[in-house]
């Protein structure tokens, strides 16, 4: 018997009576590790919180049995049921700094888990048993360590204490929401190998939720597919990703950029449809499909099997996993510009206060390309890119486009300048003025640098969404009613809208789900070739997305560049030590399935 | 494969700007409705009131704390005036103060908040600091103060009421400014070169329009608190004038015989407080925030 | 080792020291105010006392006897030595009475019903609030906030006129409705402080609770608790050990606030009520233009609120983990 069934699983939002998620049914052995994958308002979330018989508030859990080790969390009363989480089936968060009491001390935020389950039968038990549980996830375990608040641990250390807590109590069952998110690719490197290493020690099955295929692709033994909350696809991750039998598998696959091999995005047309608006009948991915036929509006696809423990939720699962490659055509290849540097940067130095980010920065980005800056957080990239762009106060050394030098902000440089230079932030939500519709947000520039009238100006503006792939019509509307990679899209667009000579482009995907990271992707490709003259300096920590759209890359460490080199050649023989280690942290969606005793290139004690 | 994503059309587009929006909300719920059927009375009877007196507030016309008759509808006051003309006559003074204290203290007090909340620096310390100092002061002592030493002048007890509010507006103006001031938008305008008042006025007042407009019905509450207040303790509109705080005052004393010489301005008054307050409170509550209004105001 | 500890001690507490400062500082500037209100300001406060029919030898002797001749700085200086050492020259109405004995007792009073007051309306308020989250849209809920949208509006004098209109005069009968003669404690009859301690909980009650049930509510939405559940930690300890504790911080904050506006507020309660405070005697010696009493009065109410918002300041940081110790 499974340590972990869940059967038939609905859980739908209480007001409305619209599911959430609809008949999930899986199980996981002792010692395993499920993945769970899904883009936004698939329902994952919901699925690791029902594991611990738990629904937000808002929405209620309507049917279905859910066994951990033979126990059925449904059928229990409140009292039991508090008995079961934390000691038989636990939770690592999302957001650890969020998780945890600002106002309680380390110790006793682990403490009170031990107590509440009555493990140890005294303080010195508990305080060992502690100790030890803090051992093997790498946390000092000193008294001036264990009396900190939350407030005083880094990021990777409140994760730590969360993965800490949940383990303490020795359950039987793990579950995992998206715990490496906001975390750099190095703590998240060590974070997974510590899960994995807990997991595969005490015999613990866990349930992987996220929303990042490239990390299930080393820690999971088997994958379930989830879209607008139903099951897609089910079965061993080496399948599932390398050969999927759901066309949204395969869709998914293709869309994610993937370190090695540059690849052309694949998208999917259309967006995942939320609760209450996922269709009433039949398959809900069909809408988007390139494989529907008649049948799959009308009627639910039944499971259908392939050798061991592969599901399938399609009914041309068969041909599906038949077909050729599921990654995407190679992309064209890697431009090689000429000489004509459009942006020189020589020896800048930036600081916040006391502290020096940039160490003496120099690079120069050519006509026509697009050059990436890669590094992790703390690396500078992003203080380099506002620097170039004016918003950073506190820079010394020489930027120039054109030849001409540019002065330290952006409010002091002449207009042709500033007009010269266009910029799309990372965050699509924070970057449109919530009190302003989309024509306004993309008029902005033009009102500033040109002297079009009214009239002019609307039809500058529709222009320049159409060409970013948005109806005019989207001009009178606000940004609240957009989604993410809309508003994503209407930044470009006011961007561009001058015609600028450079176009930099700051982790501009970073927020968004992949399906939708592709195709932004695939609109700056084609704004590219249709426009030979862009310059693009595109700013990312996700090497993925670097090998599939760049043709040169810089990778910063700590303020400085580290290395430099075109695409390919970086990437399949990196010259330096950090980049070698990079490039090997970064999980991929290529990798073959792990055996337990796989680790990190570079396993540390952690910072 | 088409690249084109085809636009979410899940809601009608809604052209309104959201502010808008929360107002027309606003309208819907229970409190902004009881508040207007509360203020609006009120209103018109402090515009419309002269105009339909039936005797001039100023001459006795019956016997002092008389009961009410034909003559003298609440009865008449402590010297005989009659009740109900002084209550039509004694609002506008109250009113009209409250209005101005409120909107001066407001437009100083955004200034203020905007400046030091967009410019952060030196300039912000100062600002911020002379808002402290004035913070410091209980407001109706230092009234008192002034106006004691100073005399009763009306623009004088309007001003200070006004530096009473400045402070805190300048303060909720200047939290919410930083807000908005690090938000991408607001980068993204500087990138283009956006001069500062036009960032100021076009991209980071808009987002203030709710918090200010629930602030300022607050705000108006507490002012006609003070100057009533003060116009009961003596230090309003002199008599023979009408002045509801002032009424107050003089007919406490025959209570138990003539409760009508009191009671008017009183229910006038706290149909005017009451009435604002639930409009800034719908408001709030359409916008999803009242549970979470006291517990703003203090940082 | 010990020096490094003690430069430690320092650095930790150094913002203690800075806030005390600050308010020192504040209540110099108060003093300078009250200074500059009465004496500097009017042109003449020998003529703003006495009124427009003083005979120019009266104003003269006035003038003599409060010094009104000398500089202003000195006039400033001798005044606030006076202040500091509670001695404040005599009652120019109630002659030979110094100004200390006057309001001493006053000030006994008023410190009585703001206490009393104080201590009525942060249990009242944090409980109410409490439960009113707990059972949240219950009901009990819906009418406590209903009361309270009501009450909150309510000018003070206009609360307390009612509350006499029913209970002293009109509809009931059952408590006085005047208070005693200056002289009396009011622990003497303390039915005489119903009224007047019901007036100032009905104006400040409902921002109070209604800031505990907002903060409340805000808490129990947390992440934090929620992982809490998620452990299979006992609700009585969550409610305990992580939501009150996190939730009743802004309510420290927000109680001494409210009592430093109280501080001013018992002024139009005491008059209205004829309760022997500082309140009531402000607004009496400025009815007779009494010079120094005035400047006491004010002195002592705006000082009192300084050191309730000091010590508002002070209980919150040190009721926030995150603001006492340095972020990493």
């Amino acid at each position: 018997m499974s340590v972990a069934e869940v059967d038939g699983l609905r859980v739908v939002i209480a007001a409305t009576g619209d599911d959430i998620v609809e008949d999930i049914s899986f199980s996981i052995e002792s010692g395993e590790v499920l993945g769970i994958v899904g883009e936004s308002g698939s329902g994952k979330t919901t699925i690791g919180t029902a594991l611990l018989g738990y629904a937000r508030p808002g929405s209620r859990i309507d049917a279905g049995t859910i066994r951990i080790d033979g126990v059925d969390l449904l059928a229990l009363d409140s009292l039991a049921l508090r008995k079961a989480r934390g000691n038989l089936v636990s939770y690592i968060p999302q957001d650890p700094g969020a998780a945890l009491n600002p106002a309680l001390r380390i110790f006793e935020q682990v403490e009170e888990v031990l107590a509440a389950h009555r493990v140890g039968a005294s303080d010195q038990e508990r305080r060992a048993r502690i100790e030890q549980v803090l051992g093997e996830v790498k946390l000092p375990t000193a008294r001036e360590f264990l009396r900190r608040f939350p407030h005083q641990l880094s990021g990777g250390q409140q994760q730590r204490v969360c993965i800490a807590l949940a383990f303490v109590a020795l359950p039987k069952v793990v579950v995992l929401d998206e715990p490496t998110t906001g975390l750099d690719v190095t703590t998240q490197a060590h974070v997974l190998a510590t899960v994995r290493d807990l997991c595969a020690k005490h015999g613990v099955a866990a349930l992987y939720v996220t929303h990042d295929l490239a990390v299930l692709s080393g820690l999971a033994q088997r994958v379930m597919v989830v879209y607008a909350g139903r099951a897609a696809e089910l079965g061993p991750t080496a399948q599932v990703f390398g050969a999927g039998a759901h066309p949204y598998s395969r869709k998914l696959v293709a869309a994610i950029p993937d370190p090695s091999a540059r690849r052309e995005f694949g998208t999917i047309p259309g967006t995942a449809p939320s609760p209450g608006a996922r269709p009433e009948q039949g398959c809900r991915f069909a809408p988007r499909c390139e494989w529907a036929v008649e049948r799959c509006a009308a009627i639910v696809p039944p499971s259908v099997g392939f050798g061991t423990d592969h599901r399938s939720w399609c009914f041309r699962a068969a041909e599906v996993q038949a077909s050729s490659a599921a990654l995407g055509a190679a992309a064209a290849p890697a431009r090689t510009v000429g000489h004509a540097p459009v942006l020189e940067v020589e020896d800048l130095h930036a600081a916040y206060g006391d502290e020096e980010v940039l160490k003496g920065i120099s690079l120069s980005l050519q006509r026509g390309e697009c050059l990436a800056i890669v590094g992790e957080s703390g690396s500078g990239k992003t203080t380099m890119a506002r620097s170039i762009v004016g918003l950073m106060p506190n820079w010394s050394g020489s930027i120039r486009v054109d030849g001409q030098a540019l002065a330290t902000r952006a409010r002091s440089r002449p207009a042709e300048v500033r007009r010269s230079l266009g910029y799309v932030f990372q965050n699509p939500f924070a970057s449109l003025n919530p009190r302003k519709t989309v024509g306004d947000a993309v008029a902005m520039p033009l009102r500033e640098f040109t002297d079009k009238g009214r009239a002019e100006i609307r039809v500058a503006v529709g222009e320049a969404l159409e060409r970013v792939s948005l109806p005019t019509a989207i001009a009178l509307r606000y940004p609240a009613h957009l989604s993410g990679g809309e508003r994503q899209r209407v930044a470009i667009a006011r961007a561009l809208v001058t015609e600028p000579k450079v176009l930099i482009c700051d982790e501009i995907t970073s927020a968004l789900d992949v399906s939708v990271q592709a195709t932004i992707m695939r609109l700056l490709e084609r704004l590219r070739s249709e426009e030979q003259q862009l310059s693009l300096l595109f700013v990312t920590h996700n090497l993925g997305l670097v090998r599939s759209v760049a043709d040169r890359v810089h990778v910063m460490h700590l303020g400085e560049i580290v290395e430099r080199g075109e695409t390919n050649q970086l990437f399949e023989a990196p010259q330096r030590a950090y980049t070698r280690g990079l490039l090997a942290d970064t999980p991929s969606v290529l990798a073959t399935p792990t055996s337990k005793s796989d680790l990190p290139a570079r396993a540390q004690l952690a910072p | 494969m088409a690249t084109v994503d085809v636009t979410r059309l899940a809601k009608p587009p809604t052209l309104a700007p959201q502010r808008l929006a929360s107002l027309r909300a606003a309208l819907r719920t229970g409190r902004t409705r009881i508040g207007l059927a509360l203020t609006v009375p009120v209103l018109l009877i402090v515009i419309l009131g002269p105009l339909v007196a039936p005797h001039t507030p100023i001459e006795p016309v019956v016997a002092p704390y008389a009961s009410p008759s034909g003559d003298a509808l609440l009865g008449g006051d402590a010297i005989g005036r009659d009740v109900l003309s002084r209550a039509l006559w004694g609002g506008w003074s109250v009113v009209w103060m409250c209005f101005a204290a409120t909107a001066l203290g407001f437009v100083v007090g955004i200034a203020v908040g905007l400046i030091a909340g967009y410019a952060r620096n030196w300039v912000d310390d100062v600002l911020t600091g002379a808002m402290d100092v004035l913070l410091a002061f209980p407001a109706i002592v230092m009234a008192l103060l002034f106006v004691s030493m100073l005399g009763p002048k009306l623009w004088l007890i309007t001003v200070i009421v006004a530096v009473t509010h400045a402070p805190r507006v300048a303060r909720l103006t200047r939290g919410v400014t930083l807000e908005v001031v690090h938000s991408e938008f607001v980068e993204a305008a500087e990138v283009i070169g956006v001069a500062r008042w036009r960032i100021l006025l076009g991209q980071i007042l808009p987002n203030l329009s709710t918090p200010l407009l629930i602030e300022f019905t607050m705000r108006l509450t507490w002012s006609i608190a003070i100057i009533a207040a003060m116009s009961f303790l003596g230090y309003g509109i002199q008599p023979p004038d009408a002045n509801w705080g002032l009424m107050i005052n003089e007919n406490r004393q025959g209570l138990v015989v003539q409760p009508w010489g009191v009671l008017a301005p009183i229910a006038l008054i706290a149909a005017f407080a009451v009435g604002v307050n639930l409009i800034g409170e719908g408001i709030a509550r359409a916008m999803g925030q009242d549970d979470t209004l006291a517990y703003r105001e203090l940082s | 080792m010990l020096a490094a500890g003690r430069r430690r001690a320092l650095r930790r507490h150094g913002w203690l020291v800075r806030r005390l400062a600050l308010g020192a500082v504040t209540l110099f500037l108060v003093s300078v105010v009250v200074f500059a209100a009465t004496q500097a300001l009017p042109s003449d406060p020998a003529q703003s006392i006495l009124g427009r029919g003083a005979q120019p030898e009266q104003l003269e002797a006035l003038r003599q006897q409060l010094g009104l001749d000398r500089p202003l700085v000195t006039q400033y200086l001798d005044w606030l030595g006076g202040a500091l050492t509670l001695d404040m020259g005599n009652s120019l109405s109630a002659s030979n009475t110094s100004v200390a004995d006057l309001i001493g007792p006053r000030l006994e009073n008023s410190a009585l019903l703001l206490g009393i007051t104080g201590l009525l309306l942060v249990t009242v308020s944090v409980v109410v609030g409490v439960l009113c989250a707990l059972y949240r849209d219950s009901p009990a809920d819906h009418a406590t906030q209903g009361a309270a949208l009501v009450a909150n509006a309510l000018p003070e004098f206009v609360v307390g006129t009612l509350l006499v209109i029913m209970f002293s005069t009109v509809v009931l009968q059952w408590l006085p409705a005047v208070s005693l003669a200056s002289d009396q404690s009011p622990l003497s009859d303390p039915k005489t402080m119903v009224l007047p301690v019901a007036t100032l909980l009905i104006v400040t009650l409902p921002y109070l609770m209604r800031l505990v049930r907002g903060s409340m509510l805000d808490v129990l939405r947390a992440h934090y608790v929620e992982m809490a559940r998620l452990k299979g930690v006992e609700e009585r300890r969550i409610l305990w050990r992580h939501v009150l504790p996190n939730a009743l911080v802004p309510a420290i904050q927000g109680s001494a606030a409210t009592l430093a506006y109280l501080a001013g507020g018992i002024v139009v309660v005491e008059t209205l009520f004829n309760y022997p405070g500082l309140g009531s005697q402000l607004t009496t010696s400025m009815g007779v233009r009494d010079l120094p009493v005035i400047q006491a009065c004010v002195l002592l109410l705006a000082a009192l609120y300084v050191v309730l918002n000091l010590i508002a300041d002070i209980l919150t940081v040190v009721v926030t983990p995150r603001l006492r110790t340095r972020m990493r």
